[in-house]
């Protein structure tokens, strides 16, 4: 596990040259989603491959936004050659640019990788932004993803997920004998590692709140369990000793919390431990299925799914399991609540006229939105801005499944490259 | 629209005795045999077709080793109680066999939705044989969702098989 260390590596930020802006000319509303993307002219960086290397990775976070569209390098009619001299932001507006991000990477005496980005309003003549990044050389994909964020945040007022990690679930195999490993990329699918073998089936992982450990359902042994795997030390453990199945694991926002579903007798509730005292608190108690829990991101509430109505539908409970009371009443079955992270809302699937759609409703059921229209898309995750999901995408007849993001507006729907199929996506907080 | 299980036993009968052709056709039996055949046990397997009582293959082949269930449901039907009447006895004869019920749903529900949907069905199949006289003890459950599937297609045909509790040996069986 010692290249997932790596990713403990210092990173150094240093705000150098920062101009406040005199206007907020250049933004964009999140909100709206993709309507009319920002024209951002964004050069590779000064200092030959490396550079090249760190600007396309920028331009591509920034394209798969939605929100950004990063101008052919072809159409340039200037080149930076000193990120110290203002750009000729006359050369820049004619061919459309907003925004203008110049910068350089430099191989430091002591063998490490630093690089120093500007963000320019071109039309404001004004510099927005002024930072830089110093790393381990092979973390290069990690300060480039870290300028995306930047510069995301800078312009939208939101923060960025472009420097985060995605688990998931890889799937190899025909359907009836599928082979399914636990494996984590980062969020734009380079560097996938995958952690378990394929010997045993594994569902469901999602991240703590530092993103060094996953909890997850395996099958190992012939016992289906709920598990954590420690990135750090490449550790598997079972959690509790249960005798039946557990499954469905979920994090509480402070990480020292597991909430999960134990089977007991065909009859599946909620229970939430302790991770370090490993004490066990049942929250519900219904004849009827109760799974799914996710927190609410103050802690002082869950979300989970029950049919204890007639249907699969989506209730909301205090955290010590009182006042159970359903909230989902759009229509269909409903299941798989994730919090957003925001805590505004509550993603979910629903299930309605033979086919699955991703949801977003009101923690209190309210405003629900349909933002997907697959034949089978389920169990959404929330990047840590809460702006944009990813859920699993199966296709008709076996063919296995794929990772896509959407924005939460309903905008912006594309599939997420992996390493072959892939399911059971869970997106990482952002790594500090 | 569902394969009913005892047409699918007869096949999977006809199916044997195709393939044993070659060396020494197996009685096409769609019933358990009556009682133990002479020598079970002794003579040990005579050729690799042969079903050996109180097997795992005898249990999947002559007993009937799979009930289905409706959509969303876990309630056992008619028919199935009959399957599982035959594996309860099958299971008396051969007090030495331990079973684990799988609980297996089709592609039509949420991941872990389907997770304890196929564990309500692996425990009904179970609760059934308890109160049939088979002891619990033997009898282990797990759910596999919708991971496991036996059929691939989108159709309610392949969804009726992949909806189905399936019993299979886990220890005590006779080897072949």
């Amino acid at each position: 596990m010692n290249r997932i260390a790596l990713i403990c590596a210092a990173l150094l930020a240093a705000v150098f040259a920062y101009v406040p802006p005199v206007s907020a000319a250049l933004h964009v509303d999140v909100t709206q989603g993709n309507i009319q993307p920002m024209p951002i002219a964004i050069p590779d960086f000064i200092g030959g491959r490396q550079g090249a290397q760190i600007a396309g990775v920028i331009r591509a976070d920034l394209d798969r936004s939605g929100l950004f569209r990063t101008l052919d390098p072809k159409s340039f009619l200037d080149q930076i050659k000193d990120i110290n001299t203002p750009p000729q932001f006359a050369n820049w507006r004619v061919i459309n640019a907003q925004g203008l991000v110049t910068g350089q990477a430099v191989a430091q005496a002591d063998g490490r990788l630093r690089a120093d980005f500007r963000l320019w309003d071109v039309y404001g003549e004004s510099q927005m932004l002024g930072l830089e990044f110093t790393a381990t050389p092979e973390n290069w994909r990690r300060i480039a993803h870290m300028i995306s964020d930047k510069i995301y945040e800078r312009i939208t007022g939101e923060k960025g997920y472009f420097d985060t990690r995605i688990v998931f679930v890889s799937e190899t195999g025909p359907a009836t004998k599928r082979v399914k490993r636990l494996a984590v990329m980062d969020e734009d699918g380079a560097n996938p590692i995958f952690l378990t073998n394929g010997s045993y089936l594994v569902l469901t992982p999602r991240f703590n709140p530092t993103a060094q450990m996953i909890a997850y359902m395996s099958y190992a042994g012939g016992r289906p369990r709920v598990y954590l795997f420690d990135l750090e030390s490449g550790r598997q453990e079972m959690l509790g000793n249960f005798p039946n199945m557990t499954f469905s694991p979920r994090f509480s926002p402070d990480g020292n919390k597991v909430v999960m579903t134990l089977e007991k007798g065909g009859n599946s509730d909620i229970y939430v431990m302790d991770v370090r005292t490993r004490g066990v608190t049942r929250l519900t108690s219904d004849p009827a299925i109760d799974t799914g829990g996710s927190y609410s991101p103050d802690s002082s509430q869950i979300a989970f799914e029950s049919d204890r109505g007639g249907s699969q539908q989506i209730y909301v409970m205090n955290a010590d399991g009182s006042n159970a009371h359903r909230v989902s009443f759009g229509g269909g079955k409903n299941g798989t609540p994730v919090w957003s992270p925001r805590g505004d809302m509550i993603a979910f699937t629903k299930q309605a006229s033979g086919a699955f759609h991703i949801g977003v409703m009101r923690p209190d059921g309210s405003r629900e939105r349909i933002i997907t229209d697959g034949w089978e898309d389920e169990g959404p995750t929330w990047a840590p801005n809460g702006r944009v999901l990813m859920f699993t995408r199966t296709e008709r007849g076996g063919r296995g499944s794929q990772i896509w993001s959407v924005d939460v507006t309903g905008r912006n729907e594309r599939r997420v490259q992996s390493p072959g199929s892939a399911s059971d996506p869970a997106w990482s907080p952002l790594i500090q | 629209m569902r394969f009913p299980t005892d047409l699918k036993l007869v096949v999977a009968a006809a199916i044997v005795a195709l393939v044993g052709c070659t060396t020494k056709p197996p009685p096409a039996t769609e019933a358990p045999p009556a009682g133990p055949p002479p020598g079970a046990g002794e003579t040990g397997p005579v050729t690799e077709s042969n079903i050996i009582p109180g097997s795992a293959e005898d249990l999947r082949v002559n007993v009937g080793d799979t009930v289905h269930f409706e959509y969303d449901r876990y309630q056992l039907r008619d028919e199935d109680r009959n399957v599982l009447q035959r594996q309860a006895g099958w299971l008396q004869k051969y007090p030495q066999v331990r079973v684990t019920v799988e609980g297996h749903c089709d592609e039509r529900g949420t991941r872990e939705y389907n997770l304890a949907l196929g564990a309500r069905r692996a425990n009904a199949v179970k609760e059934y044989l308890v109160s049939l006289g088979v002891s619990s003890g033997r009898v282990d459950t797990i759910s596999y969702g919708k991971e496991r599937p036996v059929c691939t297609q989108s159709s309610e045909d392949c969804w009726a098989q992949n909806r189905r509790g399936v019993t299979t040996v886990t220890s005590g069986a006779a080897s072949s």
